[in-house]
Order: C-alpha cells, then structure tokens, then sequence
C-alpha cells in the first residue's frame, strides 16, 4: 500500500521496474560467457520479481502499479567444461561456464523494452490531454 | 452555481469518469509482467449512470448532485481472451486499444465542454 496518485506514479514506477529488468538482462549478457573455477563460484542468471503494489485508495480510485520486490538467481546448473589449460580450471581440468541462456535474455530484453515503450507512450498521451484540459475554456 | 453544472450536463462527469478509467488502464499497462495480476476495468456506460444521479442511488432533491471519482466496488476484473500460465489476465493489444479509444473519448468530452463554455462565455459577452 502506498501514496499513487497520478499517471507519473504508475507509469514512473512500471518504468523503473521495467529499467531493473533490463539491468539484469545487461548483467546476465555481460558474464554469459565468463568461466569459474567451481559450480558454485560460477554466474547464474539474474531476475526481478515483479509484484503488484496498491494505492492507498485501490478502493476509490483502483489504481495501481508495479515494483521490484527482489532480484533472485534462477537455479540453474552450470555448463562443465573441459579445459585443462584454463587457469581457473579445477584439479580434474573442469571449468564451469555460467548458467545463462543467451537466447531467453534477448527476447527478455525485447519484452522489457516493449513494455517501457508502453509505458512511456501511456505517460505521453495523458500529458497531452492533462495540458488540454488545463486550457479548458480559453 | 448549479444551473452552469446543468449546462455542462453529463460532460463534466464523463470527463472526470474518463480520466479515472485512464488510470485504471494505466496501472493494467504498468502490470503487463506481474504474475497473477488480474486486470481491471470500470462499465463506463453504468458508471456514469450512477455518477449521473440515474443509477442505483437517485437524486431526490434538486440540490443533490453526482460525485464523480468514487468507484468503490464498481470495478470489475477482465475476462482474458488468451490467459497467461503465469496467471496473468493483462493483454497489452486489448490493454492498448481500449487505452486509446478512451483517450480519444476524453478529448471528445473535452471539446464538447469548451464548445459549452465558449457558449456561456459569448453569451456573458453578449457578442
């Protein structure tokens, strides 16, 4: 429950939820292809966990918007590779690749971004029509 | 005072309906990734009735007026064409399309009260 107001409350947070997101994604990219030397030192994917936040008056008014409540790893296994002349290898030569799935980030990423455009072309379409309706009657 | 309100008529209300409803389907739009998020909407034609005064609760005095922009229990919850696995009920192209028609429908009142108020206006005038 807290203090929503307006279209720049809803669509502002709904965007940075949609920011975090695409953060994430940016961070699982960057290290799809970084290599540790044990299965749990090595990178797993990151992801928000949006959830629904109410405005004080859901009840008058029926508004709401969006929040990141955390951001977890998913609990994947990383990929074991053979490559003893790593540095980071293991005794047995093993390097384990970080558990990212290059393919779901990018349609996470065009998903997020779609949704910020939303976002985005509610919060400029009601500034329109609020500058009108402040010119009422001229 | 209130012969200017019955000038503007239903006009007034309906903008100040729209204007809700615009919020509503925002916050559908700012929800379009929430799992279990059921998407929610107001029945404009009933509402503005009952904003109106015509609805359940009657105007039985010449000084009751409607209030608008008090929905409570008057939203309902959107029966999902293609629901989500994530129990999701938001559907951005049925989201979108009922955003823009309601933005159209706002400008519409809008011009429609201008075209009231340039009207008292230029008779106050008496141009």
């Amino acid at each position: 429950m807290s203090d929503i107001r307006n279209i720049f409350d809803i669509a502002g947070r709904a965007m940075s939820a949609q920011m975090t997101r695409m953060n994430t994604v940016a961070s699982n990219l960057a290290n799809a292809n970084s290599l540790a030397g044990s299965k749990e030192e090595a990178f797993r994917a990151l992801r928000p966990v949006f959830a629904t936040e109410f405005s004080d008056q859901i009840h008058q008014n029926g508004v709401s918007t969006v929040n990141v409540e955390q951001v977890v790893q998913l609990d994947r296994e990383p990929t074991r590779l053979f490559q003893p002349d790593h540095p980071a290898a293991d005794k047995d030569g093993y390097v384990y690749q970080a558990a990212v799935d290059t393919d779901e980030e990018m349609v996470e990423m065009l998903e997020a971004s779609r949704q910020y455009q939303n976002n985005l072309e509610v919060v400029s379409t009601l500034r329109t029509l609020m500058a009108r309706t402040v010119n009422m009657g001229k | 005072m209130t012969s200017i309100r019955d000038h503007l008529g239903i006009h007034a209300n309906a903008l100040a309906l729209r204007e809700q409803r615009n919020n509503i389907l925002a916050s559908n739009i700012a929800n379009a990734a929430t799992p279990g998020f059921k998407a929610r909407d107001m029945d404009f034609a009933s509402e503005l009735q009952r904003v109106s005064g015509n609805g359940a609760m009657q105007a039985t005095h010449s000084n009751h007026f409607g209030t608008a922009a008090s929905s409570d229990g008057q939203l309902m919850y959107r029966d999902p064409v293609n629901p989500s696995l994530d129990g999701n009920t938001v559907e951005l192209a049925v989201e979108q399309m009922e955003f823009s028609e309601n933005a159209l429908r706002y400008q519409t009142s809008l011009t429609l009260l201008n075209r009231r108020i340039n009207g008292l206006m230029s008779s106050i005038r008496g141009e």
